[in-house]
């Protein structure tokens, strides 16, 4: 399997407190990881390395290397276009100020898209897989703010989606959004998966074991456990602390 | 037994109570405004007409018009407002969103809110110095002008910072995760929602560049000049050094003259001032969160 993105000996701190500890990961292409863990134990901050947002906090320290497709992701001093190959939703959703159709075409309208079918052509795309389309197809024009928030949450996936990332990066996508909707958007993200990769941090074990095709356990900043999804939740599994997370015994 | 009308009853007059006392108390800060424009309005009539307005001073300003101190205090505020408003927005925005939280750039920030504080006779001082000596302009519109200008960056500096840090952090995020670079989320989240803001201090400037006398005493504002600038190099008369002239050096004024120039002062300032809050609400009505 070609691996798209390898961690090597990631150490992240904020000021004095180590959030993750010398995590090596590798995350291979077509696959889609499903990180659980408890609150606090680094899932999010991971993410964020993954796409450099921690360039954005002053006091976060950061020591070893990604490599995406072989490549240091530190390599350019700017982080814009990795950000342009990475889809990052984050856990609380955020509909800019804008009308929808301008939230959703504005990754590709600051990637340099002008032409105004195409622009269109990738609102309907996205907001169809992020199953917001029905929803909000006769108000495109009204602002994304007034949206309820489980929408607002659709609306992000839809932009992460929007300038067609290589990985998509997903926090907890699905808190706000009902079963029904969540099933949907799912389904869209084991069709993705035949193009991108997606790592995905959620604290509904169910999810993992429904979506992921590997599992990684953390805790304090390290991996306890990382494996396919049938040895994880067979109950093959390096450290109990992660059978007994599973089982929701843990704490 | 629960009764719990008398109680609500109770709680519902001391209610009133309050919701009474400010409203008098606002009522009576709002009375002087409305005062001095009724006053203005009751003794500066006589004088006041469109030959009034479009006539120049005659017979040593004891009689004529105000026409080209209008005219100057026109050029002031619009030469001011241009230099001093791009400058203000653009060292705001470094502020906010480019300069590290250290200690020089707090000093930096507490300085411009000093600055804010230092009387308009001392920004004088330093025009004088400054632009009409060193910069060699001479006393001259534009020497004022940019001494007005100077006088106002703090003023605009604060309020836009203020409205450049009311943006949620969270739009940024938002606009950074999806491969916007730092300058395309000021230009298309950050500033566009900071317009209103921005536009207040823009505000505040124009009103105290109309009404400043001090500041363009030393720079570029002639006691009487029997003709209109013919360029930004040219000195210049202002409706508020007219107001003090006539008030205080001229003998022989009318009595409505006085009064009248005030009237005309206030309402220049005050249309400029409903401009921008139609502006505000065009503004505020498009952004929503």
């Amino acid at each position: 399997m070609i691996k798209k993105i390898q961690i090597k000996d990631l150490t992240v701190n904020y000021g004095s407190k180590d959030v993750i500890h010398s995590l090596n990961l590798d995350i291979y292409q077509n696959e889609i990881l499903a990180i659980i863990g408890p609150a606090n134990s680094g899932k999010s901050s991971l993410l964020k390395c993954l796409n450099r947002m921690t360039d954005f906090n002053n006091s976060a320290r950061i020591t070893g290397d990604i490599l995406l497709d072989d490549e240091s992701i530190y390599k350019d001093e700017d982080s814009t276009f990795l950000r342009r190959r990475i889809g990052m939703v984050s856990p609380l959703p955020v509909g800019l100020p804008m009308t929808i159709k301008e939230n959703v075409t504005y990754a590709p309208r600051m990637a340099g898209c002008k032409d105004p079918a195409e622009l269109d052509a990738i609102m309907e795309d996205c907001l169809k897989k992020a199953a917001l389309w029905d929803e909000v197809k006769d108000r495109l024009n009204t602002l994304a703010t007034k949206l309820s928030g489980g929408q607002q949450q659709r609306l992000t996936i839809a932009r992460a989606l929007s300038h067609h990332p290589e990985v998509l990066c997903l926090d907890e996508f699905s808190i706000a959004i009902d079963p029904v909707t969540t099933m949907k958007i799912e389904a869209v993200l084991n069709e993705l998966k035949k193009n991108i990769t997606i790592v995905m941090v959620t604290n509904v074990i169910n999810q993992a074991k429904r979506l992921g095709d590997r599992t990684a356990m953390m805790l304090h900043g390290k991996i306890l456990d990382l494996n396919t999804n049938e040895r994880i939740f067979g109950g093959e599994v390096t450290d109990i602390r992660t059978k007994d997370y599973i089982e929701g015994l843990f704490g | 037994m629960f009764r719990p009308s008398h109680e609500l009853t109770k709680k519902e007059l001391k209610e009133k109570n309050y919701q009474n006392l400010l409203s008098t108390i606002t009522f009576f800060l709002f009375m002087p405004a409305l005062i001095i424009i009724f006053l203005l309005f009751l003794k500066g009539y006589p004088a006041l007409s469109w030959d009034f307005i479009f006539q120049d001073p005659i017979n040593g300003m004891t009689a004529g018009g105000i026409f080209p101190t209008i005219v100057g205090t026109f050029w002031l505020v619009i030469i001011s407002v241009i230099v001093s408003c791009p400058l203000g927005v653009i060292a705001a925005i470094y502020l906010s969103e480019y300069a590290a939280d250290n200690k020089l750039n707090r000093m930096i920030r507490l300085a411009i809110l000093n600055l804010a504080g230092v009387p308009s006779i001392v920004h004088a001082l330093f025009g004088l110095g400054a632009f009409v000596l060193f910069l060699n302009m001479g006393t001259s519109i534009l020497a004022a002008s940019f001494t007005l200008a100077v006088m106002n960056l703090p003023v605009i500096i604060t309020s836009t910072l203020e409205s450049l840090q009311s943006v949620p952090l969270s739009y940024r995020e938002a606009s950074w995760n999806v491969g916007a670079s730092k300058l395309q989320t000021i230009r298309h989240i950050v500033l566009p929602n900071s317009i209103p803001g921005i536009l207040t201090g823009l505000v505040f400037s124009v009103g105290r560049s109309a009404g400043e006398t001090a500041a363009i005493l030393f720079t570029g504002v002639a006691f009487y000049l029997p003709f209109l600038p013919k360029s930004v190099f040219d000195q210049c008369m202002s409706l508020s050094m007219h107001l003090f002239t006539i008030s205080t050096q001229v003998v022989g004024v009318p009595d409505a003259y006085p009064f009248a120039t005030a009237l005309v002062l206030i309402l220049l300032i005050l249309s400029v001032n409903s401009i921008s809050v139609g502006l505000r609400y065009y503004f505020r009505t498009r952004r929503k969160w």
